[in-house]
């Protein structure tokens, strides 16, 4: 089965990005398709790569940066959500002139139609909120 | 084309839910989906007309709604239980909606090929 991943919410704040990840392992384990992964409103900020978690907590965008890459998924971080939010990639940050990038590697910043793209050629989207 | 349904359940200006929510529905209907757009719960107020969020320094982001049409959003509902709940009717809308019983949204939400909460 073709599956894609909504994520809307905050890694640091609420178990959506975790549950997510958990549940995207289990996806592919299974001998299914991740299509995509989608973040969306404050799931963006899983694609930070600034965060410092305590030393006895993991650090969550971490964890997720390496699964991205670790399976090549297609990660995309809403430009829309992630530009007031402060996540930005070397071309977003030099366009509006701020001091520094901070977008994980394995993420990419692109619109709301990568979302649309992936309901229609994904068996099964599934949200993860809050 | 695929039919996607869209819950919109947050009051408009305590979070940016209400806007993220219209934002989807737009973008998939730029794609030219099936898109069912359902209001519900504290949802039903996003509707309301006469909304004057400058005083809280927000954006009255809602006035898009009056866009849908243009978008081809045909299907926009309200959750009738919700609206009566809320003392309010089809009067205190700034657009027209057609009422469903919660029956109807299952039946809808069963049809649909994603539905989205937001």
């Amino acid at each position: 089965m073709i599956i894609s991943v909504l994520v809307t919410g905050s890694p640091v704040s609420q178990q959506a990005a975790q549950s997510a990840l958990s549940f995207c392992t289990a996806v592919l384990a299974s001998g299914h398709t991740l299509y995509r992964v989608f973040f969306y409103e404050d799931g963006v900020h899983t694609g930070n790569a600034l965060t410092v978690a305590p030393q006895d907590e993991r650090n969550l965008n971490t964890a997720w940066s390496e699964f991205i890459q670790q399976h090549q998924l297609d990660a995309v971080i809403c430009v829309a959500s992630a530009l007031k939010r402060g996540i930005l990639n070397n071309t977003e940050a030099t366009r509006y002139q701020k001091p520094a990038a901070n977008l994980a590697a394995g993420f990419e910043i692109s619109g709301l139609g990568q979302w649309v793209d992936a309901c229609l050629n994904s068996d099964r989207v599934v949200s993860f909120g809050a | 084309m695929k039919t996607l349904t869209f819950l919109a359940r947050q009051a408009p200006f305590g979070s940016s839910s209400a806007k993220a929510c219209l934002d989807m529905v737009l973008a998939s209907a730029v794609f030219e989906q099936q898109v069912n757009y359902v209001f519900l719960d504290d949802g039903v107020w996003q509707l309301v007309r006469g909304h004057a969020p400058d005083g809280i320094g927000a954006k009255n982001t809602l006035a898009a709604l009056q866009a849908l049409e243009l978008y081809g959003v045909d299907n926009v509902y309200a959750l009738d239980e919700s609206m009566s709940e809320r003392q309010l009717t089809q009067a205190h809308l700034q657009i027209p909606v057609r009422l469903c019983t919660r029956a109807e949204l299952g039946a809808m939400i069963n049809a649909s090929d994603v539905v989205t909460a937001l």
